[in-house]
């Protein structure tokens, strides 16, 4: 194994570069041999970038089984267990280093995205133009797909280092492909980010055309990298799907399994079925661009609307992508900390696939002031308020597992009970935008804004967050100190609702997104100021955090044990955890969450008693 | 039960409290259209909701946070429980009849918002990327910013020559976007008289912020005299009428008139000069061709530049007349 001995992100990168080179040589060559002008930015561009993707993932390495499959030559099973550090930095077959190289990658967008929107927060703040308005455009659309790709990749995270172990499995069903799908994510976020320096875009993350079609080339960028690390949501779906069907461990019969898993199941059917249409809509507005095609310009006899469709339909039930995961480590952690079952165990996980899947039929809500069909509007208004129900099932059934617990409040359950907090003012200033007549006004305003940030703070940022706290000693052997946790979250939770909270009130008076720039006259101004400030406590909230991580790399509390006192079936190993998972085959003897039932048991090692 | 008797009055409590205070900080910019009326009412209920059903789940949390915290010392488990399906379906059934009563609610405020009124004023709305243009059929003149008169329901008939926009005037609490190549129609109501201002609520491209224009609502009065005086200061001169379309209708973005080569050709000296065609033919541009570059520019490329620059929408946008002055505009270059 001589690639061990060099990094294989080093050897992707320097593939991504010939490949990039290829591709503009490429288009160059077939245009010449076309007799057409040799030189034309956009196609070869574009090609270029193609390329380069796919030669990184030929560098970095994870093609080379299926290559020699294909050349029907047998490969072994990788040892990797004498590549020491390098195994993060290559493609590792293991599950749990490939959910750690995702929180990784997560972590990183994470701070990219945010740093995006501390800089155009500054601007709003000021009313002072400081960014060009190109600038301002493409800063705040790379912050909304930056982040929504970072989402993504952080759901991957928790997936992939979660599932496995949760149902007893010793890795994922496909492991080639799961470090495939990491690794794709990797171009696709450099091509992504590539977009500042070719012009930049200034349609917001949603992209729509003809605006799009007019965009700088920045714009095709875009396209591309989230075409691309579709791939990466839509592979590992799959295999998650596919490890959860066929990789549980004896005994662990639906009803029995944790509840995260449920979560990450009613996600991965969304990933695995949706995301196809942002991929098509975003390639067809590229083809658009390079060909000519007409789909979606008026003047060639395309249909704007057809866009909006294809958008949302995705675009609506990647939300749920978004926050059923978090969702699920809500339910997870809170029986822990409370000692006591989860309340309505079947209900709230038959709540995931219900929201998942009514979760299907709302993206119209999207729409109600675009001059969609009008006989569409009142059948989305029902189907989006439908989702409430299911919703609904969840925040009640978490407070009667509160309900006479014996609460304690580490860092791990702070984030948990902040996500139930900012989740429900999510939830709450939702309706008003799924009734119509309502939305006519808060459509493509702050109000909008301030949803869904607190939708996906609640549903994902802090529930991540609160994941992170409470499998670290699993992925590390060590802790993250209490004190700094706790800083943390006292910095970010009030921090987030008060951003939010003015969002909304801005919103609700007027105040459009996507602007940069407002009338003094409105009186926006001191708001804009709160909310700039409250935006860079949650930065430095997170800055926190990498310190912890960073003090308590070496140095942090040992925890090897059971330390939460968790009844699931990782915590019943040393951490961190063992290479190949468990080493004597589990068996599920009880029900997942009975704290409090004296003598009771979820899982048994084979052949102890 | 004592548990439960607290919680109840402290949702109580805390409902009415949300409520007040949402209501005293003044939720809503102040209310200009008859549209307005009932979709301030559903916000009304809205508000209530909001403080009911966040108040109920919040105190039994927060409540649960106090009274059940684990205590100094303390070890051991919470109370045994696994559920109820009685609960589970009561939380379940009562939210979902609330939800379709809203949307029952939320239907009936949309169909207030789209009464339609037969003798409706029609104005042409034109977005285009970054301003407005407001042209009223009925007087024959077109503007840039919008009046409407007290009380009398006008059809707004827009279209866009570009990209999507979206027109929006949070006191009239009305949004609708525009598109290329289509008209949409939005009907509002003025219902108060005073300034506003109509902003582009669509992502429109570089200077998207800037998209925005007066609105004044007058009374009818004032509406009959400001329309006099608009048609009155309206060129009569079919040269000037041109030169004034097309800075309305963003041909000088593309066409100088000074030879100098932008987007488009120039229009100096171009009436009865001979052009090159991309097709490799030539035609002299007489008063027919232009009408064709101008309503079918597809049909006939100018040599070195390309097809689908031009908008093709034109010849929806404007009426034979505008197009007539615009062709005698190009013709005064000569
Ligand atoms: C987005 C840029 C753009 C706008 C706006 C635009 N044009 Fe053009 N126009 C072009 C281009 C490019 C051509 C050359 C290609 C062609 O012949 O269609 C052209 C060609 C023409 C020609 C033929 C010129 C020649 O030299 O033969 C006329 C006449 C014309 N435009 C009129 C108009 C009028 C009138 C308007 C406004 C109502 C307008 N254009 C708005 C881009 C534009
Ligand atoms: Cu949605
Ligand atoms: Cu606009």
């Amino acid at each position: 194994m001589k690639k061990t001995k060099t990094l294989g992100l080093l050897r992707g990168l320097l593939w991504q570069v010939i490949g990039t080179v290829f591709g503009l040589g490429f288009v160059t060559a077939i245009r010449v041999l076309m007799r057409l002008p040799a030189w034309k930015t956009e196609p070869a561009v574009v090609v270029g970038a193609l390329f380069g993707a796919l030669f990184f993932l030929y560098g970095v390495g994870v093609l080379d089984d299926w290559l020699k499959w294909a050349a029907g030559e047998e490969t072994p099973e990788h040892d990797e267990s004498d590549w020491g550090w390098r195994r993060y930095w290559g493609p590792s077959h293991d599950h749990k280093v490939i959910g750690i190289q995702y929180l990784t990658l997560a972590l990183i967008l994470f701070s990219v995205g945010g740093l995006f929107a501390l800089t155009f927060r500054t601007q709003l703040a000021g009313n002072q133009q400081f960014l060009s308005p190109i600038e301002y455009n493409t800063l705040m659309s790379l912050h909304g797909i930056v982040m929504i790709v970072g989402i993504l990749i952080g759901i991957s995270a928790f997936m992939n280092y979660t599932v496995p172990l949760l149902i007893g499995a010793s890795d994922m069903a496909f492991p080639r492909l799961n470090a495939f799908s990491f690794w794709i994510a990797v171009p696709a976020g450099i091509i992504l980010l590539s977009s500042m320096a070719l012009g930049g875009f200034d349609t917001g993350w949603t992209g729509y055309p003809p605006l799009s079609i007019r965009a700088p080339l920045g714009m095709q960028m875009f396209f591309l990298g989230v075409s691309l690390s579709s791939f990466s949501s839509i592979l590992s779906a799959l295999n998650i799907l596919a490890t959860v069907i066929r990789l549980r461990t004896r005994g662990m019969t639906p009803f029995r399994l944790p509840i995260f898993v449920w979560a990450a199941i009613a996600t991965s059917i969304i990933s695995l079925t949706a995301t196809q249409l942002i991929g098509l809509a975003f390639q067809m507005v590229m083809l658009e661009r390079l060909l000519g095609m007409g789909f979606f310009d008026p003047i060639k006899g395309g249909n704007p609307i057809l866009f909006e469709h294809l958008f949302w339909f995705y675009s609506h039930p990647a939300v749920y992508v978004f926050i059923l995961p978090g969702l699920g480590v809500i339910s997870e952690l809170l029986p822990v900390f409370v000692r006591k079952p989860l309340y309505g165990y079947r209900w709230v996980a038959m709540s995931s696939l219900g929201i998942a899947l009514t979760g299907f039929l709302v993206w119209g809500h999207h729409m109600f002031a675009s001059g969609m069909a009008e006989y569409l509007r009142e059948p989305f208004m029902y189907s989006t308020l439908l989702v409430a129900v299911p919703t609904g099932v969840k925040f009640f059934s978490w407070v009667a597992t509160i309900w006479k617990g014996k609460i304690s409040f580490p860092t791990p359950m702070l984030f948990v009970l902040g996500g139930i907090v900012v989740f429900l003012l999510g939830g709450l200033s939702g309706p008003p935008n799924g009734t119509i007549s309502t939305d006519l006004l808060l459509n493509n305003t702050y109000y909008i804004v301030g949803h869904f940030h607190d939708t996906l703070f609640g549903g994902y940022v802090l529930p991540f967050f609160a994941a992170i706290y409470f499998w670290w000693p699993k992925m590390t052997g060590r802790r993250l100190n209490e004190k700094l946790g706790k800083l943390h979250f006292w910095l970010m939770g009030p921090a987030m609702i008060v951003l939010t909270l003015l969002m909304m009130r801005i919103g609700l008076l007027g105040m459009r997104r996507r602007v940069d720039g407002y009338d003094p006259a409105l009186g926006f101004q001191p708001y804009h100021i709160v909310m700039t400030i409250a935006a860079f406590l949650i930065g430095l909230s997170v800055i926190v955090f990498f310190i912890n991580v960073f003090l308590t790399r070496k140095r942090g509390e040992i925890a090897t044990g059971n330390i939460w006192e968790s009844r699931s079936p990782e915590w019943q190993v040393p951490s961190p955890m063992p290479l190949h998972n468990y080493e004597k085959e589990l068996e599920v003897v009880g029900e997942p969450y009975d704290y409090g039932l004296p003598g009771s048991r979820y899982v048994k090692f084979v052949g102890e008693d | 039960m004592k548990h439960f008797i607290i919680i109840a009055v402290l949702v109580i409590a805390s409902t009415l409290a949300i409520h007040t205070g949402l209501g005293s900080i003044g939720l809503l910019p102040r209310l200009a259209s008859a549209q307005g009326v009932s979709i301030d009412q559903l916000f009304g209920i809205y508000t209530w909701a909001i403080a009911f059903v966040f108040s109920l789940i919040i105190v039994p949390l927060f409540y649960s946070f106090v009274v059940f915290r684990r205590k100094k010392g303390e070890t051991g488990d919470g109370v045994y429980m696994e559920g109820s399906s009685k609960l589970e379906i009561a939380w379940t059934l009562l939210p979902l009849i609330a939800v379709l009563y809203l949307a029952y609610l939320g239907a009936q405020s949309l169909s207030e918002t789209r009464r339609v009124d037969p003798s409706a004023m029609v104005v042409k709305v034109i977005a285009e990327q970054w301003n407005w243009q407001f042209q009223y059929p009925d007087y024959l003149f077109a503007s840039k910013s919008l009046y409407l008169p007290v009380g009398q329901q006008v059809d707004l008939q827009m279209t866009s020559l570009d990209v999507t926009h979206s027109f929006f005037v949070p006191e009239f609490r009305l949004k609708q976007d525009i598109l290329p190549g289509r008209t949409v129609d939005l009907r509002v109501t003025p219902t108060l008289i005073g300034h506003y201002t109509v902003e582009c609520a669509q992502l429109c491209g570089k200077n998207h912020t800037t998209m925005v224009a007066d609105v004044y609502v007058v009374t009818n009065a004032d509406f009959q005299a400001w329309a006099k005086q608009q048609v009155a200061n309206a060129p009569k001169d079919p040269v000037l009428i041109g030169e004034q379309l097309a800075s309305l209708y963003g041909c000088s973005v593309c066409h100088s008139t000074d030879g100098s080569k932008k987007v488009g050709p120039t229009w100096l000296h171009l009436y009865q000069s001979s052009v090159a065609l991309s097709d490799g033919t030539r035609v002299t541009a007489d008063a027919k061709y232009l009408n064709n570059s101008i309503t079918d520019p597809n049909s006939q490329i100018v040599s070195g530049f390309s097809p689908n620059v031009m908008p093709a929408t034109f010849a929806q946008a404007l009426t034979l007349t505008q197009i007539q002055d615009l062709i005698a505009y190009i013709e005064s270059l000569k």
